[in-house]
């Protein structure tokens, strides 16, 4: 990339990549500003025109609207809280020479394999059932009351169930980092005097950290989006407790049929994700420089 | 204090003996440099003392404490390593001071003891740089640097120059033994280069196989080697080594020759060839003479000397510098 003429080849051949990624990006953007602006409810075609910011004011003045931009939050951080945790412990563990070491990190590995309504309805119907579920089950083993985890922590349960989903993701990242840690290192950190804790702390966190800020910017990129596990379990209930953003758009457009109102959602939901970024970045960015 | 006794001490991964058996005595305040070629068990040997690898067998004692088993913190020896390990998320003043940090020493204390390791080992500018901004001479001055601050028994060396080009290994290496004098602690120090071995040692291990071929004076070594393997070792070029009937003029199955203990002449000398390669570096002249009968002997001479390959010349060797050996490859007396 070093003469005029290479730099303006290398626009030309890159050109129609760019342009395309760019019309596959504004064109539904642009139409869900469109919509969103405008009356549009399936069920009453006879009132069209513009509704200026009716549908926004309509979205996020409506009772569900605080209660969900709230459970999106708590998810999004349960979720990262606990596969960030988990994933470093056991990142460690597997780390660890052990017997059977291949199939060990290939069953770690395969809960991100399964598809998350196949895994949510699992959870569902064969854990946490209130009559047959094998937790149920487990607590009248022991002489207690079997808990509803759906009904009564709707939103800790999802949550429980995601963070299974994105524990491999975490665990398998955050793995390579720790096998990146030159062993010379912990070595000296050894010889310096540091404990197991103290090596933890001060030579392995650190060197995790970029390897943290990938899991986390990743991790929450997908996770403001989950829809699938909360529409075959709960369906936002029992009421709006474990109604999040994207379900709360869905029920606008596909339960209420209200499309302008359901666009206005998305571009919300896209205003909040950016803030959500914005102030991620500023938090963790800087780990990310070299 | 800093005497480290090995006794017996043997190292087996498995099946395979890395060490076996090796005796060997530490005086307090010398220069111990263990040598050999690449896989003869030098690392492992200094990572048996520094604690970073269990004993298989036998025992150590550092300052007359047995330390067989003790965990590499508590021996109080600090070790500079290949790769240097600094930690790369911590300043330079941060990665001295974290051994003090780790003992639980005041900031004040830690924050004095660090300004004057900087200020032996030239550091005091880069103490807020990271390692990542400073090049490989000023790593390892911070590697050491974080070795002396713990004022330890003995500092161990692994092979601490092999990173380093060969101009600034000279100078690393003069600054390691100005620090070796001034300091007057035990230093072990791993290398496969025997001219570091030579210039930095008070006490040469020379190792190979995993035993000990011998322990010496570098010019002990260099004018008695005990066997076949430390005579071709040690000194460099390699010496030459001459079997068959040549040797057995001598009374010995091979006949070792240094190559500067070798005259040349246009004249009555002892072994007539010819040259094959010639190196004037005008200090000192090297070459590789094909010898009649006996075959290729290099040849190390002072100054500058007229001879250019393809030349025929007379050599005659100094009878009194012979080294014999055995079938064995003992040396003879």
């Amino acid at each position: 990339m070093a003469t005029q003429s290479s730099r303006s080849a290398a626009r030309l051949m890159l050109s129609p990549t760019v342009i395309l990624l760019l019309v596959w990006m504004i064109v539904p953007l642009a139409m869900t500003l469109w919509f969103s602006l405008k009356r549009y409810n399936l069920l009453y075609p006879d009132r069209t025109g513009f509704n200026d910011f009716g549908n926004y004011t309509r979205f996020v003045l409506s009772p569900a609207f605080g209660g969900a931009v709230v459970n999106t939050l708590i998810l999004v951080v349960g979720v990262l809280v606990i596969t960030v945790v988990l994933g470093i412990l056991i990142a460690l563990l597997i780390d660890q020479p052990i017997w059977g070491q291949g199939i060990v990190r290939i069953l770690v590995i395969s809960p991100f394999f399964i598809m998350p309504p196949v895994a949510a309805l699992i959870w569902k119907n064969m854990f946490m059932n209130p009559t047959n579920g094998l937790f149920a089950e487990a607590a009248k083993l022991l002489g207690m009351a079997p808990i509803d985890f759906l009904g009564q922590a709707p939103l800790a349960s999802i949550i429980l169930i995601v963070a299974w989903q994105w524990l491999p993701f975490a665990t398998l990242i955050l793995l390579t980092a720790l096998q990146s840690l030159s062993s010379e290192e912990l070595e000296a950190a050894e010889m310096d005097g540091a404990g197991a804790i103290q090596r933890f702390w001060y030579i392995m966190l650190p060197h995790l950290a970029r390897a943290i800020t990938v899991v986390v910017l990743i991790q929450t990129i997908f996770l403001l989006g989950i829809f699938g596990e909360i529409l075959v379990t709960t369906n936002g209930g029992p009421g709006t407790a474990s109604t999040t953003l994207p379900y709360l758009i869905y029920k606008e457009a596909l339960l209420d049929f209200d499309v302008g109102t359901a666009a206005a959602g998305g571009v919300v939901a896209v205003i909040l994700a950016n803030i959500v970024a914005f102030f991620l970045m500023r938090a963790i960015g800087k780990n990310l420089d070299a | 204090m800093g005497k480290i006794t090995l006794s017996q001490v043997r190292k087996s991964f498995g099946e395979v003996d890395v060490i076996s058996g090796i005796d060997l005595d530490i005086e307090d305040g010398e220069f111990v440099v263990f040598v050999g070629p690449s896989g003869c068990g030098k690392s492992t040997l200094l990572r048996l003392i520094a604690g970073l690898e269990d004993t298989t067998s036998g025992s150590m004692q550092i300052d007359g404490q047995e330390a067989t088993h003790l965990p590499p913190a508590k021996r109080g020896l600090a070790m500079v390593f290949q790769s240097y390990a600094l930690y790369p998320h911590m300043t330079v003043r941060k990665n001295i001071a974290f051994p003090l940090k780790m003992a639980g020493m005041t900031a004040d204390e830690q924050a004095k003891k660090v300004a004057h390791a900087a200020n032996i080992l030239n550091l005091t500018d880069y103490l807020d740089r990271r390692p990542g901004q400073l090049s490989g001479g000023q790593r390892q001055r911070v590697a050491i640097g974080r070795a002396i601050v713990r004022e330890p028994a003995a500092f161990l060396f692994d092979e601490p120059l092999s990173n380093l080009d060969a101009a600034l290994r000279v100078t690393m290496r003069q600054e390691i033994s100005e620090l070796h004098q001034s300091l007057k602690t035990t230093m072990i120090y791993v290398t496969h280069d025997q001219v570091e071995a030579m210039t930095m040692a008070d006490k040469i291990v020379v190792l190979n196989a995993g035993r000990i071929e011998q322990v010496g004076s570098p010019l002990e070594l260099y004018h008695s080697p005990r066997n076949l393997f430390v005579a071709g070792f040690i000194g460099s070029p390699k010496m030459n080594l001459i079997s068959g009937a040549e040797a057995a003029k001598y009374n010995c199955a091979t006949l070792g020759v240094r190559p500067e203990h070798i005259g040349v002449g246009a004249g009555d000398g002892h072994w007539q060839g010819v040259v094959g390669l010639s190196e004037h570096l005008g200090s000192d002249s090297f070459f590789k003479v094909s010898v009649d009968g006996i075959g290729t002997i290099n040849v190390r001479a002072n100054g500058e000397l007229n001879v250019r390959a393809g030349d025929r010349i007379h050599l005659s060797p100094d009878l009194e510098k012979l080294h014999r050996f055995d079938a064995e490859g003992l040396a003879l007396k």
